[in-house]
């Protein structure tokens, strides 16, 4: 009956890294793909990333580091998240994280990771299966 | 008439054959190459480099009739120094090994320069971690997770005596890549000289400094651009009057390309930062020429092979030019493009990391063909980790196997002549210059961050090289053609304990502890009013760090001063 909405999702990058090449080529992917897209800036605490998704009522959280410390500052994120009961919200990562860290990550509700060389459509099409699937 | 004698005598060429060979290739287009193409069509319609120059299917003597050997090319040791900055080039010395490198705490990272040493490295280079980069402390709350992860992690004098404990400063050069904080850092790198007794006048090595790039590309940016540009300018002219062998300076391309950049935008936006310092060292009073011989350069080698090369020649003979015809400099040395070179860790792939050797080789090699006086090669498994030791040593080796087996060292600038890769330089040079008049027309490089201006140029290449590898326009191999089921990856990734935050941490509470902090306190209030009287802040920053003042410290009252820089959101 309603109109279908757009997928709103959040590009972020939290903590000191400022490698942001390829948050912004993701977030302009998943805009062209007719995604609602709101891009955090740099330097985001877990706090700020969070509140942003309560916020912005976002369906996706789309997290990238490269700077290595992704085992710290993701499941702070998931964490906070579980706290605020954003529950529904499908969390991804992204960046320079060796494959030992995904099962670990995915154990604290990272819903998949995403290396360097992937495809944007491959992530796009990702959120697409899996948004409408919590919907 | 008396012009046309000139002009022929001016020519490379003789007319008379030139005339020859104009009518056998109109022979070759419209006979040859259509009777071959009807039966093996080329893999394109079109061929372009990075940065959509047209790259035609042959060039001939036609193609650089005009050029003027004496005013375009000359002589290696003489402007415009197109063939290369010293008279022998890599005949006489090589260009210095310099292996960018840091992680954990300074004692791990003072291990791994040995070892580097050890190993044939000519240079240091130090990579610092986030927090040292952003000016906080290891200690502060937005540091958690990222002590020692990108870099070393120094936050006062202590952590740099560590990190030289047993390198003698007046055996080895260093080179910090560091922006923001770099005052601070080598005001520590002074300190450290000075408890080794080596005089001042003897250090040598490079601090970045560049923090107009970080506006542009890399954002580690912690005051607004004005200040940032004092703060470069009082490193510029403390070494003018202090550290004759220090470059105060290393005017960065690299950030600009890794943010996704083309060739030309690289070489563009680096030149005209690097007339925004001249300008802002000139407005302080000093006389070109005795700065202009330290101003140092950086740039990327990316996959381009041919390129990259023409990049790097025509980016000395444009700064030759500049430094001549604006800045009026008369001295030979205030002339010279110095350049470090590192290879495209962009380019570098995850998936079938092994073939980045051979990635890394080439552009290295394009690097030395270009004329660098300083290298680092990429680890082949950047695109995974910090790199390991083994890939360490596999990427120093490749400049070592280009210097002593390849025979490219052996003459100066040999592909020079090259009709193609002279046509490709005057090229390069050519659209850049176009940008450094855009940028010019829009009032400077200040008034184009304010708009944005180089943060959406970088912003769309990288969006379009993204799209061009997705559509496979562009081929990458291993990721968008060749791919394999499982990956090999020889060797194990480096990895970073969460151990060195806390050694990190507790080292420099325990310092904040035992250090006079009347003392330093006394130095942060003396640096504050400094500040305010925008005095040059080095002499007080080297008491600052001397007294164990911390970098954090040091910035938070910087902040105060100046503000903070407030990220430009443009995608």
């Amino acid at each position: 009956m309603s109109t279908k909405r757009k997928i709103r999702i959040v590009v972020a990058k939290p903590g000191l890294d400022s490698h942001d090449r390829g948050a912004k080529v993701i977030a302009r992917a998943f805009r062209d793909a007719g995604m609602e897209v709101i891009y955090t800036g740099l330097w985001q605490t877990p706090e700020q990333i969070v509140e942003t998704a309560l916020q912005e009522d976002v369906d996706v959280v789309a997290l990238s580091i490269l700077s290595g410390a992704h085992m710290t500052l993701f499941p702070k994120i998931t964490k906070l998240m579980k706290q605020k009961g954003l529950n529904d919200i499908l969390v991804l990562g992204g960046g320079v994280i060796p494959d030992e860290d995904i099962p670990a990550l995915k154990k604290i509700g990272i819903a998949e990771v995403f290396g360097p060389d992937t495809p944007t459509n491959t992530i796009i099409k990702f959120i697409k299966e899996n948004t409408q699937k919590t919907k | 008439m008396v012009t046309k004698s000139l002009e022929a005598e001016k020519q490379v060429f003789d007319e008379h054959k030139l005339s020859e060979i104009q009518k056998k290739q109109k022979h070759w287009k419209e006979k040859t190459v259509p009777e071959w193409i009807s039966r093996h069509p080329e893999r394109k319609n079109s061929f372009h480099t990075s940065s959509s120059t047209h790259i035609k299917r042959l060039y001939t003597p036609e193609d650089i009739k005009n050029i003027d050997y004496t005013r375009d090319l000359g002589f290696p040791g003489e402007p415009p120094f197109t063939r290369g900055l010293h008279a022998t080039m890599y005949r006489g010395r090589l260009w210095t090994m310099r292996q960018f490198s840091g992680y954990g705490t300074a004692q791990q990272t003072n291990k791994r320069f040995k070892y580097l040493l050890k190993e044939g490295e000519t240079g240091l280079s130090i990579a610092f971690d986030y927090p040292t980069i952003l000016g906080l402390d290891s200690d502060h709350p937005l540091s958690v997770g990222e002590v020692g992860k990108c870099g070393v992690a120094v936050s006062s004098l202590q952590d740099i005596e560590t990190l030289f404990n047993g390198i003698p400063l007046d055996k080895v050069t260093t080179s910090m890549t560091i922006n923001g904080p770099a005052t601070m850092l080598l005001a520590m790198y002074i300190a450290i000289g000075d408890m080794q007794g080596v005089p001042r006048e003897q250090l040598g090595g490079t601090t970045q400094n560049d923090n107009l790039k970080e506006f542009h590309a890399q954002k580690l940016c912690i005051f607004p651009p004005e200040p940032s540009v004092k703060l470069v300018t009082d490193i510029v002219e403390y070494c003018a009057k202090h550290l004759p062998k220090w470059n105060p300076i290393s005017i960065s391309g690299y950030h600009i390309r890794e943010a996704g950049s083309n060739a030309v935008q690289e070489l563009a936006f680096t030149l005209a930062d690097g007339i925004t310092y001249v300008e802002s060292a000139l407005e302080r009073g000093l006389k070109v020429d005795q700065f202009a011989p330290r101003l140092s350069f950086f740039f990327a080698a990316h996959n381009n092979f041919l390129e990259e090369i023409a990049k790097f020649r025509a980016a000395r003979r444009l700064w030759a030019k500049i430094m001549k015809e604006r800045f009026k400099a008369t001295k030979p040395r205030s002339l010279w493009m110095r350049m470090h070179i590192q290879t495209s860790g962009c380019t570098l792939t995850a998936t079938q990391p092994i073939n980045n050797v051979i990635r890394v080789a080439f552009q290295s090699l394009a690097a030395v063909l270009g004329g660098t006086q300083s290298l680092h090669t990429n680890s082949f498994d950047e695109a995974l980790a910090l790199p390991s030791e083994e890939a360490v040593r596999v990427a120093l080796r490749t400049q070592q196997i280009i210097a002593h087996e390849t025979g490219v060292t052996d003459t100066i600038d040999p592909l020079a002549g090259s009709y193609c890769l002279e046509t490709l330089t005057n090229k390069m040079e050519e659209h850049a210059m176009e940008y450094i008049d855009k940028i010019d027309s829009m009032g400077g490089v200040i008034s184009g961050i304010e708009k944005g201006f180089f943060q959406k140029e970088i912003a769309d290449s990288a969006y379009k090289y993204q799209k061009e590898i997705e559509n496979k326009e562009r081929t990458l191999i291993g990721v968008n053609e060749y791919a394999v089921e499982k990956d090999w990856v020889p060797i194990k990734l480096l990895r970073i304990k969460q151990q060195a935050e806390k050694e990190q941490v507790d080292g420099l509470q325990k310092l904040k502890k035992k250090r006079n902090n009347k003392k330093a306190n006394d130095v942060l209030n003396k640096l504050h009013k400094a500040a305010e009287h925008d005095e040059n802040l080095m002499p007080t920053i080297i008491e600052a760090v001397k007294a164990y003042a911390t970098i954090g410290e040091i910035c938070d009252v910087l902040r105060n001063v100046y503000g903070q820089y407030k990220e430009q959101i443009i995608i």
